[in-house]
């Protein structure tokens, strides 16, 4: 579904990717994983077109993105603060992006929209809002247009543990429609139980690209966040690049 | 352009603190000017003030500010299906009639009201054209700097040389050059400052009787035809589209 | 035989001088009548005739009018100079030209042609007249106790060399000009060693040089005129005694255009004069011990421009609103008084509220100093550097002249 070739991103001195090469498929659910600054969020980013990068191409359902606009028709994205315009009510930020997408009222998925119980704090205004109820703003938004892509910037950070149920259960749920789901986080233990691939970045390059299964079987541990430990304490006994094509 | 935006951004606006006080301070400045002074041509000159420094001011600082808070938001429109060209335009949009529409009510009613004269309507019109300049500069200094304090420093910096530095180079420049002919080159220069270009429109008309003197009887001549007219308004055009035009080029590349 | 000759000569110039006061003809002149032209009719009449002259138009070259009769013009006669002659010469006391249509006046570098012109006469009459495309327009010369009254004077010039004054008197004294109106000569009125003259309720509008322009011309007084939009108002230079009341001067605009430009006037009086729109209202140069007061200044450039050259001249009592520049100077030495005037830029106040502000107002600001120095600054006028310049120096005032200040501005406009 989304391929990446050859892909740099440099600021300024600071080469931020290097060399990436990816695909993605639908039906998975992949966390990109690494340490701050490993280029996880310009990753996205690039794929979501909003930043440029220095070289190679990047295809969605086999089109090159470079200056296109209407793939991201396809993309659901949660960022990780979503800041609003202050003044604007949750229910004006929501018809905003209905007028954007042009999606017909009956195609809408309001799952999340009735769960988080928005529709009562409708006429709240942004700047009055809590982190956490931002997020679900965020998270409604990125599964309201029904996309085929999900991109999830540290979807749970800032959640109740009930609202991180309620975010979880609907990913997994996507991802019986065989969507492509691509989520960062911090918290591995959120994540265990929705990914079926992991990709792990480092110094803006892909250390290794493999599913959850293969991993866990390589390190001969249970859970991801001792597979990961496993793996970053003998970083160098694995190859830079494994390819999981 | 997408009219979604614009009217989001203008409702955003719309209620925004510091634009309703904003339209209110202007508002009770031009009434108070209007109702204290009852010469017309007096009420003009006080408000010319404020439209050549408080509009540029506010227009300039608060624009900056909002591009800067909405940063976030405006990278969470990018990754929408939506030209990037459009969204930025649509932010200028927004924030332009805000501005204008602000102006209109805080000086142009009032303005209406008592002095609708030659003198008042371009004090009108200069004040409009003054608001969506400084809104576009705006755009300009915060797509360029990232960071916001830097951003905000930036717009007051430019401020102050349009308001202030300009004119002190200005007058360096007649002192010096006072035994040439300079007339028509000062024509030329002044043409580098909006605000300046809006003093001498108004001067023209509330100090008519000493514009006609020698060096003033150069600008009327060039700013009394309808050639030079045009020419003035051209130019105040595009020191809105130069602006916002790069602004939106440069935006088109900017990774947010 | 000496003895009665001389008898009987004045006796004959006796009869000749009753019959004349008593049997004074009337002689019609025109198309249907006996006399066809004014000229054959001018030489049939005796002093004292009168002349009706018809409607129609007269193509008769130079009418030179020797005896004192007059004409009288019915249904609009038009008199013709074809662009060759002077169309009427006065060259006789008692003349009088009334109801005429006189155009096309020739036009000379050498003499001084005008549609009407008297020489050397007294008692000359000129009224009702319309004076249309001369050289001149009514032109005395050497002449006294004249009247031009209620004449309509037009010209077309387009440049000062090609046209003539309107209204031109040279070496004369005591003339009354009341109610003509000039528009489109060189001066509308132009007065040159004349003496003891009225000059009232005219209006003069764009003439190319000066709407009323005289030079050493003692004693008159012009009362009640309008002058308006000329090249540069008016000019009165080289003169004393000069009485200037209740004239309009308005719009005259241009860097060398006045309403009133004095120069080397002395012991004169301005009173209740309305100065609007002028570029400089009045700019006043080598004139003492002229009294300049309860007058009106209002939207002029500049209100006075006095120039360190005048010494003792009062001005009191008049209102100065919304001018770009009230009072303008070249230097640091006043010699004149300018007390009880009223301001509108006075920015004091009246505590003990007798009317009178209770600090003395400075006229002249740092600005207008700049502006005389250097012209284009006004370029900068009103924005806010200079704004602040004018500012700083009013509260420590270092260039602008201490001196010349009012210390008894007044809180209201003078009631006029």
């Amino acid at each position: 579904m989304i391929k990446i070739e050859q892909l740099y991103k440099r600021f300024g001195k600071l080469q931020v990717l290097e060399a990436i090469n990816l695909s993605l498929d639908g039906g998975q659910c992949i966390a990109l994983i690494g340490p701050n600054g490993s280029g996880k969020t310009t990753l996205i980013k690039s794929v979501l077109g909003m930043v440029v990068p220095s070289a190679g191409s990047i295809y969605f359902q086999g089109k090159d993105i470079g200056r296109e606009w209407a793939y991201r028709n396809d993309i659901g994205y949660m960022p990780q603060i979503g800041e609003y315009p202050e003044n604007m009510t949750i229910g004006q930020v929501l018809d905003m992006m209905k007028d954007i997408r042009r999606v017909p009222e009956n195609q809408l998925d309001t799952e999340l929209y009735e769960k988080f119980a928005l529709g009562q704090i409708r006429n709240k205004r942004m700047r009055t809002l809590s982190g956490g109820t931002r997020q679900k703003v965020s998270a409604c938004l990125a599964f309201m247009f029904n996309p085929k892509v999900l991109i999830l910037d540290e979807p749970t950070a800032g959640l109740d543990p009930l609202s991180t149920e309620i975010l979880k259960e609907k990913i997994l749920r996507e991802r019986e429609k065989n969507k492509l789901i691509i989520i960062t986080s911090h918290i591995l233990s959120d994540l265990d139980d929705l990914v079926s691939q992991i990709i792990y970045m480092q110094d803006g390059k892909v250390i290794f690209h493999k599913s959850l299964i293969d991993l866990k079987t390589e390190t001969a541990t249970d859970k991801l966040s001792k597979a990961i430990a496993a793996i970053m304490s003998n970083k160098q006994a694995v190859p830079t690049v494994i390819s999981h094509e | 352009m997408n009219n979604k935006i614009v009217k989001y951004v203008i409702t955003d606006l719309l209620r925004n603190r510091t634009i309703v006080g904003y339209t209110v301070l202007l508002l009770a400045l031009s009434l108070g000017i209007f109702m204290m002074e009852d010469n017309a041509d007096k009420s003009i000159a006080s408000l010319l003030h404020v439209v050549l420094f408080v509009v540029p001011l506010v227009s300039i600082i608060f624009s900056t500010i909002y591009l800067y808070n909405s940063a976030e938001f405006i990278a969470l429109l990018v990754s929408q299906p939506l030209k990037r060209q459009s969204i930025w335009f649509s932010i200028f949009l927004g924030l332009g009639a805000v501005m204008l529409l602000s102006f209109f009510i805080g000086v142009g009613v009032p303005t209406l009201l008592y002095a609708s004269s030659p003198s008042g309507l371009m004090l009108i019109a200069g004040g409009l054209l003054l608001s969506l300049i400084f809104v576009s500069i705006a755009l300009w200094t915060a797509v360029r700097i990232r960071d916001k304090s830097k951003g905000i420093g930036l717009a007051i910096i430019l401020w102050l040389y349009f308001a202030l530095i300009f004119d002190a180079l200005l007058l360096f420049l007649l002192f010096q050059f006072a035994d040439y002919p300079i007339e028509n080159i000062m024509i030329g220069i002044s043409m580098l400052n909006p605000i300046d270009i809006t003093r001498i429109l108004i001067l023209l008309e509330i100090d008519l009787s000493a514009m006609m003197g020698y060096t003033g009887a150069i600008f009327r001549e060039f700013f009394g035809t309808g050639g030079g007219m045009s020419l003035t308004l051209i130019v105040m055009l595009l020191w809105i589209a130069i602006p916002v035009g790069l602004s939106v080029r440069y935006f088109k590349r900017k990774d947010l | 035989m000496r003895n009665r000759l001389s008898f009987v000569w004045r006796i004959s110039v006796g009869l000749w001088v009753i019959s004349g006061a008593v049997h004074a003809k009337t002689i019609e002149v025109g198309q249907r009548q006996a006399n066809k032209s004014i000229q054959a009719a001018v030489a049939l009449a005796n002093p004292g005739d009168t002349l009706i002259v018809h409607g129609g138009i007269y193509q008769e070259g130079n009418i030179n009018i020797t005896k004192g009769i007059v004409l009288i013009g019915k249904d609009g006669p038009v008199i013709d100079g074809q662009h060759k002659y002077e169309p009427i010469s006065i060259r006789a006391s008692d003349v009088t030209v009334q109801g005429f249509t006189i155009k096309n006046s020739g036009q000379s570098s050498m003499v001084d042609m005008a549609g009407i012109k008297i020489y050397n006469s007294s008692r000359v009459t000129i009224q009702d007249n319309i004076l249309d495309n001369n050289f001149f327009g009514i032109y005395s010369q050497g002449s006294k106790n004249c009247l031009i009254k209620n004449n309509r004077l037009r010209a077309y010039g387009k440049a000062e060399q090609y046209i003539g004054n309107g209204i031109h008197a040279w070496k004369s004294d005591s003339l009354t000009i009341v109610g003509n109106e000039i528009i489109g000569h060189r001066d509308g009125i132009y007065l040159e060693f004349v003496t003891h003259t009225q000059v009232e309720d005219n209006l003069s509008s764009n003439n190319l040089r000066y709407g009323l322009h005289f030079m050493f011309s003692h004693n008159n007084a012009y009362y009640s005129n309008t002058f308006r939009a000329n090249g540069a108002g008016v000019a009165v230079m080289y003169t004393k005694h000069v009485r200037m009341e209740r004239n309009i001067f308005e719009e005259n605009w241009g860097d060398a255009a006045y309403g009133l430009l004095l120069k080397d006037i002395t012991d004169s009086h301005i009173q209740h004069n309305i100065f609007v729109k002028n570029t400089t209202a009045i700019f006043m140069e080598g004139s003492n011990r002229v009294q300049i007061l309860e007058n009106r200044f209002e939207n002029n450039g500049w209100a006075i421009k006095i120039m360190t050259s005048c010494m003792d001249n009062t001005l009191t009592k008049n209102n100065f609103v919304q001018n770009t520049f009230d009072i303008a100077t070249n230097g640091g030495r006043i010699a004149n008084t300018f007390d009880g005037n009223y301001w509108d830029k006075y920015e004091g106040y009246d505590l003990d509220k007798n009317g009178i502000g209770d600090v003395p107002h400075h006229p002249v600001s740092l600005f207008s100093m700049l502006v005389e120095r250097y012209p284009t600054v006004m370029l900068l006028f009103r924005s806010f550097m200079v704004t602040l310049f004018d500012r700083s120096e009013k509260m420590f005032p270092s260039l602008t002249p201490e001196k010349l200040k009012d210390d008894k501005p007044l809180m209201k406009s003078v009631i006029l």
